[in-house]
């Protein structure tokens, strides 16, 4: 059970750390429409780290989901490191956001065939949102790709810029191969071809060059981070861990 | 369709349409008032985004990132009401920056501590309720549609602001007296909303007549207060104003003097966040520009 809790927790603290980012967005939106699609895809993903956590917590036993969020240090957080990287511009938060529901859609088509129940569910739940997040980034992807000079550089720079964290969602390590072998978990090699497709014909599209696959960003897994994450984790985590017997 | 029957119209109950025959003055009032409304739940964002990153349970969290976004929301309704009497947004957004539309008061105000998630759903929504309720009323048709749909939103987070706050006066001392001083900054203020005594507020007059307000600002004070007290007594905070009384022949409180200079000050620009809060606005505003003229570009180029 100790390996389907970490892995778990991995799926749970990248949608996790992705919300806290995108939360971020709310108040400063482009338009205002822009600012509430945005609230509305970081509640999204709120929704499945509190699902995963929930499940985290039922398999632990001793702690609760909050406890999850709030009571972990960082070289016990397990998100892919694309997530916590900063906003940026809008261009520099669809271009992550693109990459991310893009690979978020692929993985959890898989998952949702995962004979663990509770993955399988909350993957069917999440696809639907996915699906919709993922129009709505390839979609503002393409109009500024395509739009004028300014944005089609602007988003060029972002794509440059974030490449390097995509290498970490088609990794696997030992505990990956372990719940691939009990068919509870993803085959993340395999999502690669289909991801691949899917980003460069939006690349194209949106009249965007795809960067060479050069040195890629890893460690996520065993816990390792830019630091970045340390400072949003003290951030969100501060009440609970100032006021540890307080309820809220 | 002159003065006489447009008042006529009025005095039935019958809602004005953005279409219809209306008076210059009432045009401008309307477009002042909604904007002013439309404006102060833009802003008000703003104090409550303060505490999104901070929320102190996951619930917590997503209870508030969905609260400020319907806030957004009721934004978008009322500008769009607004929009219908011949501005566009772009207009409206102008004129909140450089200073010619205002918006309450009220999110002027800093928030300190998390119980000020609390202090605000409960007083701040509080009193919005109260107005938006007789708003449902209102004459003007795009704005009491509005006003339907958002006061079933706002009573919502009144409820959730109140939790928020029982849930700290009941718990750990240091809760408590978060609880407490978030009452204390937030009561004079709130009760401030409703805006200055009926003797001194010109416009009421006008927009009483033509059923754009249907309830003047001390009534709505009024009913505000009775409605609170009792609150604030069963989780056993104390409002801070030691005039607050029960008047048993008016069947309703009587409560202290509120502080005008203070109101008119803020309203003036000088509160603890005025210059923040606006700058935040127009520095979203202009970052976005560039992301507005690639959409614009773009869809240009779908249509050639």
């Amino acid at each position: 059970m100790k390996d389907i809790l970490q892995y778990t927790l991995r799926i749970a603290d990248t949608s996790l750390i992705l919300a806290q980012r995108l939360s971020e967005w709310c108040s400063k939106g482009p338009t205002l429409e822009e600012d509430i699609a945005l609230s509305n895809i970081s509640l999204d993903l709120f929704g499945q780290a509190n699902g995963l956590l929930e499940y985290a917590a039922k398999i632990d036993q001793s702690k609760s989901a909050d406890d999850f969020a709030f009571k972990r240090d960082e070289r016990n957080f397990y998100n892919l490191q694309i997530c916590e990287q900063e906003n940026g511009h809008f261009g520099d938060t669809m271009v992550r956001q693109f990459l991310c529901d893009t690979y978020f859609m692929l993985f959890y088509q898989q998952l949702s065939s995962s004979k663990d129940e509770n993955l399988a569910a909350i993957a069917n739940k999440s696809i639907k949102e996915v699906a919709y997040h993922l129009r709505h980034s390839k979609n503002w992807l393409i109009r500024l790709g395509d739009g004028t000079k300014e944005s089609n550089l602007k988003v060029q720079k972002s794509l440059d810029k974030v490449w390097k964290f995509t290498g970490e969602f088609f990794e696997m390590d030992e505990l990956d191969h372990l719940m691939l072998d009990e068919k509870i978990g993803v085959n993340n090699t395999l999502l690669k071809k289909e991801w691949d497709n899917i980003v460069n014909q939006v690349l194209s599209d949106a009249k965007i060059s795809r960067p060479k696959d050069s040195y890629m960003m890893t460690g996520s897994k065993r816990g390792l981070h830019t630091e970045l994450l340390g400072k949003m984790l003290a951030e969100m985590q501060y009440l609970p861990r100032a006021y540890p017997n307080a309820k809220w | 369709m002159s003065e006489v029957l447009f008042q006529e119209k009025i005095d039935k109950e019958q809602k004005i349409e953005p279409k219809d025959w209306m008076p210059e003055g009432y045009r401008k009032h309307l477009i002042r008032q909604i904007s002013q409304h439309a404006h102060s739940e833009i802003i008000g964002m703003q104090p409550e985004g303060n505490w999104i990153s901070r929320a102190p349970s996951l619930r917590a969290k997503m209870i508030l990132l969905a609260k400020v976004q319907d806030e957004a929301g009721h934004g978008l309704y009322l500008y769009s009401a607004c929009e219908t009497l011949g501005i566009s947004r772009e207009e409206l957004n102008q004129q909140l920056h450089i200073g010619k539309a205002k918006y309450s008061s009220i999110f002027n105000y800093p928030t300190l501590t998390w119980a000020d998630m609390g202090a605000i759903g409960w007083l701040v929504d509080g009193a919005a309720i109260v107005n938006q309720v007789s708003l449902q009323k209102t004459s003007y048709g795009p704005y009491s549609r509005g006003m339907v749909k958002i006061c079933k939103e706002e009573s919502f987070h009144q409820r959730q602001g109140y939790e928020i706050i029982a849930e700290m006066a009941k718990g750990t001392k240091e809760q408590k007296e978060m609880a407490q001083d978030a009452l204390n900054r937030f009561w004079w203020p709130s009760i401030m909303m409703f805006g200055p005594h009926d003797s001194d507020s010109p416009r009421t007059g006008n927009a009483m007549k033509w059923k754009i307000k249907r309830k003047t600002n001390d009534e709505l004070r009024q009913d505000f207060i009775n409605k609170t007290v009792g609150q604030a007594e069963l989780i056993g905070l104390t409002i801070p104003d030691p005039d607050l009384k029960w008047n048993e022949e008016k069947s309703s409180y009587d409560f202290g003097e509120i502080n005008w200079e203070e109101f008119w000050s803020v309203v003036e620009g000088n509160g603890p966040c005025n210059e923040q809060r606006l700058n935040h606005h127009i520095k979203a505003h202009k970052d976005g520009a560039w992301v507005r003229e690639a959409a614009k570009a773009y869809s240009k180029k779908q249509k050639n």
